[in-house]
Order: C-alpha cells, then structure tokens, then sequence
C-alpha cells in the first residue's frame, strides 16, 4: 500500500538520465490511471438533509475540500463522479436517487453520509424513512455521525481515495466486455416496492391473506 | 404608532361572548388541563367567521388533529391569534372516528389550506369543501393514515420507549431481522405488485389551472407549459418540488411538492418519551437547533408549571438569538447563491456562521445538533472563556461584518433589479394565508412574539421589532439584516446582564413527569412561529406531539406570491421565504 502515496509515483527503480530529470515521469498505468481519477473526484450537488449543511460546510473555506480536487459541485448526474447521500433517505425520495445513481457514469462511487444515509439513523423506526441507502445503491464509504463533522466528511473523502488507489484497470467493472446493468427504479406503491422483491412480496402477502381468512389455523399453529 | 392611529378603533365582542352567540354549538371544554371551546362541525364556519371579523382573531396560526382512540373520536384543534398581539384562542371539532368529516375553514383561513391537508394525509380527517384536498406528505397510494393510533409502521416494536431490544442486556435485536424484506416495508393482504398502476402525479397535474391561452389573434390557442423543479435542484435548498405552469416564462399557477424528507417527526415523538424528543427537535430546522429546543422545551414546562432560574433563562435568550444571527446569515448567503452570486457572498456568510458554531460546540458539545435545553434549565453552563468570546462577537466582530455585508450587497444593481417588487404579499394576504416571522413582518405586519405575546425574559430587553413596508423579495432579505442588528441589540444587554446562579430548576431528571393536559408553546424561531402543541396523559410519553412548523405555513402564500411573475423568479422568491425542509416536511 505505500508505494501507492502520491509522492512514491515519481520514484521507479528506472535510471533517468540527469538532463531530462523533473521533466519524465515513469510510473505504472494503474498508478497514473488512479491519480487521475482521486485528484479530481466531483461530487453531484445534491443535499439531502442536516448533513447536506455540513456539506456546505465542508466545500466552505474553512474546511474546504478542494483542497483534494472535490470543488466542483455538479447539478447534474451526467458529469459527477461521486454521490455523497448526505442525509435521511425516504421512500418518498428514493426513486429519484436511485435514478440519478442510473445516470451517473462509470466509474462512479457512493458515500453514506451520516447515520441516516447508513442504517436510517436515529429516524430508523419512521414509516417513511428508508433504513439506510445500501438497501438500494452499493455504498463505497459509510461516515458515522449525526451529522459527521467537516473533518469526518474528509476523512470519509479520503478513504474512498484509498479505496480508488488500490483499484486496477484490468479488474475494473466498467472496462469488462458485459454490460452493467442499471437498477431498478422503486416504485411507489402502498408501501415502497423494489422491483427485484416482486416475487417475496406476492409470497407475502399471499399468506397473509390465507392467514387473515382461516385465522383458527393460525391459531393452531 | 402612527400606524395604530390610523387603524380604524373596532370594538372587539369578548370571549365570553362566544358561548352566548352560539349557546348550543359553542361550550367551553371542560377536560383536566384544557383550555378554549368545543364547536360543533355544523357551526364550525359561522363560529370561526364570527372569530375572525368580530373579535379580532384574524391570524389563524395552527391547525391539527388529535387520534383519541380510547374515546372514539378524532379532534381538530384550532389556535387562533389577533395580529395585534395577545395570547391565543383554542377551538376544537369533534367528529367520530369512522369516516370523520371537518368543514373546511380555508374560506375564512387561508392559511388552513396545507394544514388540512396535512390533516386528511395523516390522520385522515376528510375536511369538506376544502379546494385540493390531496395527500401532501405521502404519496397517494400509500396505505393508511399514519398518524392514527392504530396504525403501526413495520418496524413497530411497543407504543412507548424506551424500547427492550434496546436495553444493554447483550441481546440486541436488529428490527431488519422480523421482516421477510429486512427493510420496513409492509404490504395489505391480497396485494399484488404485478397489477399496482402507480400514481403519476394526475391529481397534482389536475390541481394546476390549466387554463388554455388566447393568442393575440383570439382564434389561436396556446397550451400552457407544465415545468418541474426538484426535489433534485441546486436551488430549492433541499428536496423540494415546485411544479409551475407557464405561459411563456409566465407563471399562471404553482404548487409545491412536499414530503421527499418526512421524516415521521411526530410518530416518532409520540413514542418518545418527553427528554428523548428533545434532540429530535434539533433535527427540524437543523440550521436552528437552539430555538427549536427553545420551543419544545416552553411547552412542556408550560404542561410541568415550572420555570427555569435566572441564568438559565439568560443562557436560553443568549443561545436563541446567535442562533437567529447564524440562521440569517446563512439565509441572506443562499438567497444571494439563489440570485447568482454562485458562492461567493455565501463563503463570507458562512465564515460568521462558523464563529457561531464554534460557541456552540463549546456549550453543547455539537456545532449544529446541540441539545441544550432542559425542563426548567439547560443542560450545562458555559465553560470558562466563552462568554469572553461572546462578547467578543457581539460587540465587535460581527456588527462590522454585517455592516460590511450590508455595505456590499445591500445597493448592489442587480440585487435590486432582481428582488424589488418581486413576489409582493400584502398585509392582508399575510395575515390571511397565516405567514409568519420575516415573511410577515417584511408585508408590514409587525408582529414578533417576542413582543405580542412575551415569553421567557424576552420584556425585559429594550429591543425594535424589525418591519418593512414592501412585502417584495427585497424587503424580505432587507429584514433579515434589521433582525440581525436588533438580535445584536438583545445580545448585548444580555451578555452585560447574566447573572451567576444555577442553570436548572430542581433536579435534573431523564424521565419527567409531565401532567396530563395540553399545551401550546410558541416562540418566536428565526423563520418564524414555532410551535410545539403536545398532549399529555400523564404517561412517560406524549399522546399527541405537533409541530406548527413556520417552513410550512410560510409555503401557503407561496403560489400567491409568484403568480404573475416568471419563471426565474420562483428561486429568488423561494429564497427569499427561506424554507428548511427538515421543519417543512418533518
């Protein structure tokens, strides 16, 4: 891991000749290739709830993460590298997030921002709130706190830079031959139905139904 | 005063008057620990028009519904205010709990307007006439009124916390585990995903005019353009949604979308017990946690009949009005971004705000969620060397600052091009739609509780209650700096004045005892009224728990405001209303 750093990409066991030195670089592609990509990470502009303020705050000049290469704040999905769910997730909202998830391109990350984003927080038991965004979009960093700090937001950020520099371009999803299939949109139904549970869900209320019509049996067993 | 001399002198009919006007529809409510009159469904419009022209209460500022399962019946509560200042008048429908009908009052109020709905969504109470009455926080479809006492969510455990799975016997339970989904999803029996047509927003479409457009030759007609704005928008400061119908650039008609951040505040404070909904009450305008714990804390202590020592009280003002300055600030910073001043005067902003915070971390031990209200005090006093810092601010640094901000932006041409009479409420159709905090002060309505109806020590300090004249995006932002300044003037003569002493009332307890009865505390938050009207029944938790929540009702004159204008207005002006979607939707 530490000849992943940023200052070890210059320092390569080939000679270079004194008059070109500081003007060649020789390095690994997966080492260029990720340098790339952790220098210039922007996040969709996107605020969910109380952590979205910290986010406001974090891109602030106090704290301010351009410093690692996250200034710019895109609106839209199409040109962002990486979605940080800043706040309370609910079923109400869901679908549209699963959807700007669909419409980012690849290579694209998640951050769970805050105990609501990673397992529903302290509105977990709320008919509404959907108990962390996992349960829909894969999530690359989780960030503890209610809301975390700007400093825990950086270290969150910077994690997930650890995580791109071990990444490689021969393993790579989006540079395999098949197709990444895109998630399928919740929809708004009595409750929040995920279109990958149909099944379960007939299942479910099917026996519900058989419970709720001979409720002696129930009983029996 | 001059204003008050050229109001026309009316002689109000008294309270007791009311009974007598309706003897047979009007009685006074004679539960333990409540207060105000029962009227019955049939009279409700007379009684309330009778309110309204003829007594003076003109500002209906809450409306709510109450589950009394135990009893059989669901109960709407009215409190209603005189726009020249005073306490209030509470009024209260009752109607049974199978297929419950209310008229609706928004010909009188037009401020009940997103409150009824709000009604019907959760606890489905069916008001009468009202023009669109649709589901306003869920979506239509969704099964049940959650806010019934019969209906529990999935995850449901017990009726009161603290909940055993929870206790530190090293059995913990994850609630994921009892449900076949591992998440909080229920279905009814019988239904079948397959079939389920899901809502398209045709009843949201249809609440639009869509009006056809006659050409300029009156034989061409044009169709209107329906455009939708979030929840996902670098603009509408959080997950709303506007959905506005053009005529070119035009706005013919708007309605907001709300509901992308309920967040089941009152289900879940309705289970709490009464400490535990303090930090939950920082969750609702998460930009100020210190006057919604202000709020919630007076209406319970209003329910206990204790009050908080001397220095607390001080503490309580001190840490309420930074927060109005932090709000502010923050506010006039969003609006300038939403104008397009991308960033840059927001950065400046948010610089003092972070100077604010950081007094906050030092009290509560939190920059934004801080906690810090008790029954009968706060939670701790000030560590060493704070107080010096606040003083600092208020006497030094942040005056200069908001001098200089006003020096740069308040003359600033494009500013003024942009906001001057843009988004015009009136003062009648302030008072009407019940706007309150700048919003109804900037329509040259002063009204500010800390003066009309005087709670804490708030008497005691000499202060003006900033006004404007205009009712226009720019007076709203203007307001703020006024407000600012005289929250300055506040701060400083209580920073001179804090006495020593100790910061809480008795002893400090996690599990209070709270009489059974109701109450209605209000304060004067930085977006407005706030209020908290909570229902005990003697019990470690509240039967019923509502917020009158200003980021709200403030949303109500909203399409009233924007009609006429264009389209790039609705950001500057909903920038202007400075809404947080965490009290909006709650």
């Amino acid at each position: 891991m530490s000849d992943m750093k940023q200052e070890n990409i210059n320092s390569t066991k080939y000679d270079i000749p004194p008059e070109i030195e500081g003007q060649v670089t020789i390095t690994t592609l997966d080492k260029i290739y990720n340098w790339g990509r952790r220098s210039s990470l922007w996040p969709i502009m996107f605020g969910l709830a109380c952590c979205a303020i910290e986010m406001i705050c974090t891109a602030a000049s106090r704290y301010d993460f351009s410093r690692f290469g996250m200034e710019v704040m895109r609106p839209s999905p199409r040109q962002a590298d990486m979605m940080i769910v800043s706040g309370t997730v609910t079923k109400k909202m869901v679908p549209q997030i699963v959807r700007l998830y669909n419409q980012m391109p690849e290579p694209k990350y998640v951050v769970a921002m805050g105990a609501c984003a990673s397992g529903g927080g302290p509105f977990k038991e709320g008919y509404n709130v959907v108990s962390g965004i996992d349960k829909y979009i894969p999530v690359d960093v989780y960030i503890p706190g209610c809301p975390p700090t700007p400093q825990a937001l950086l270290h969150g950020l910077i994690s997930l830079q650890r995580k791109i520099d071990t990444q490689s371009i021969k393993e790579v999803r989006w540079y395999k031959k098949e197709p990444i299939e895109a998630i399928p949109i919740p929809i708004l139904g009595p409750d929040i139905i995920d279109p990958r549970e149909i099944e379960l869900i007939q299942a479910y209320t099917q026996k519900k139904l058989e419970q709720t019509e001979s409720p002696s049996e129930r009983e029996e067993t | 005063m001059s204003e008050q001399s050229t109001t026309p002198v009316v002689n109000f009919l008294l309270e007791d008057d009311l009974t007598n006007r309706f003897p047979e529809y009007v009685s006074p409510d004679t539960r333990k620990g409540y207060e105000g009159y029962i009227v019955s469904a049939d009279k409700l419009l007379d009684v309330a028009t009778t309110l309204r022209n003829e007594m003076g209460y003109d500002y209906l500022s809450s409306v709510t519904g109450v589950d009394y399962l135990p009893e059989g019946m669901l109960e709407v509560v009215y409190h209603a205010f005189k726009s020249t200042g005073g306490s209030g008048l509470v009024f209260k429908v009752q109607v049974p709990r199978v297929n419950p009908v209310v008229p609706s009052l928004v010909p009188v109020y037009p401020g009940a307007d997103l409150q009824e709905r709000e009604a019907w969504d959760l606890l489905g109470i069916r008001f009468a006439g009202h023009p669109d009455l649709r589901r306003i926080l869920m979506w239509e479809g969704f099964s049940g009124h959650p806010l019934r006492k019969d209906w529990s969510e999935p995850y449901f455990e017990t009726a009161g916390k603290p909940f055993k799975s929870r206790w530190p016997e090293g059995l913990i339970q994850r609630s994921e585990d009892e449900i076949p989904f591992a998440k909080n999803v229920d279905y009814p029996e019988g239904f079948n995903p397959e079939t389920w047509v899901p809502d398209k927003d045709a009843l949201l479409y249809s609440s639009l005019a869509r009006s056809k457009i006659h050409g300029e030759n009156s034989d061409i007609q044009t169709d209107t353009v329906v455009v939708n704005m979030g929840p996902q928008h670098p603009s509408t400061h959080g997950v709303f949604r506007v959905v506005v119908e053009l005529d070119g650039e035009t706005i013919l008609s708007l309605k907001p979308v709300m509901g992308y951040l309920h967040r089941c505040h009152e289900k879940i404070g309705e289970r709490n017990t009464f400490l535990q909904n303090m930090p939950f009450t920082d969750r609702l305008d998460y930009l100020s946690s210190m006057s919604n714990n202000f709020g919630y804390a007076l209406a319970v202590e209003k329910l206990m009949g204790i009050n908080p020592p001397e220095r607390a009280e001080y503490l309580r003002v001190i840490m309420a009005e930074l927060t109005r300055i932090s709000n502010h600030v923050f506010a006039i910073g969003m609006f300038l971004n939403d104008l397009g001043a991308f960033f840059t005067p927001s950065l400046y902003a948010l610089e003092e705000r972070e100077l604010i915070l950081d007094v906050f971390e030092a009290v509560s031990g939190s920059r934004m969620m801080c906690n810090y209200y008790r029954f009968g005090g706060v939670a701790r006093d000030l560590p060493e060397g704070v107080l010096e810092k606040i003083h600092g601010l208020v006497f030094e640094r942040l005056p200069r600052r908001i001098d200089e901000l006003d020096l740069y932006l308040t003359n600033n041409e494009i500013i003024r091009s942009r906001s001057e009479g843009i988004g015009v409420l009136t003062p009648e159709q302030a008072i009407a739609f019940s706007a309150a905090g700048p919003v109804l002060r900037a329509s040259g309505v002063p009204y500010d509780i800390r003066r009309a109806d005087p709670y804490s020590i708030y008497n005691r300090f000499d202060f003006d209650v900033a006004v404007r004249y205009h009712g226009d995006t720019y007076d709203r932002y203007l307001i703020r700096i006024d407000e600012i300044r005289q929250s300055l003037r506040i701060l400083q003569q209580a920073v001179n004045d804090i006495p020593n002493g100790p910061i809480q009332e008795g002893k400090p307890q996690y599990q209070v005892r709270v009489p059974a009865g109701e109450a209605y505390g209000r304060v004067e938050g930085p977006k407005g009224e706030l209020g908290f009207y909570i229902i005990s029944n003697g019990k470690p938790n509240p039967w019923r728990y509502h917020v009158r929540a200003p980021s709200f009702i403030n949303l109500t004159p909203f399409e009233e405001m924007c009609v006429g204008d264009k389209v790039a207005d609705v950001v500057a002006i909903l920038g202007s209303i400075d809404i947080v979607l965490g009290e909006t939707d709650r």
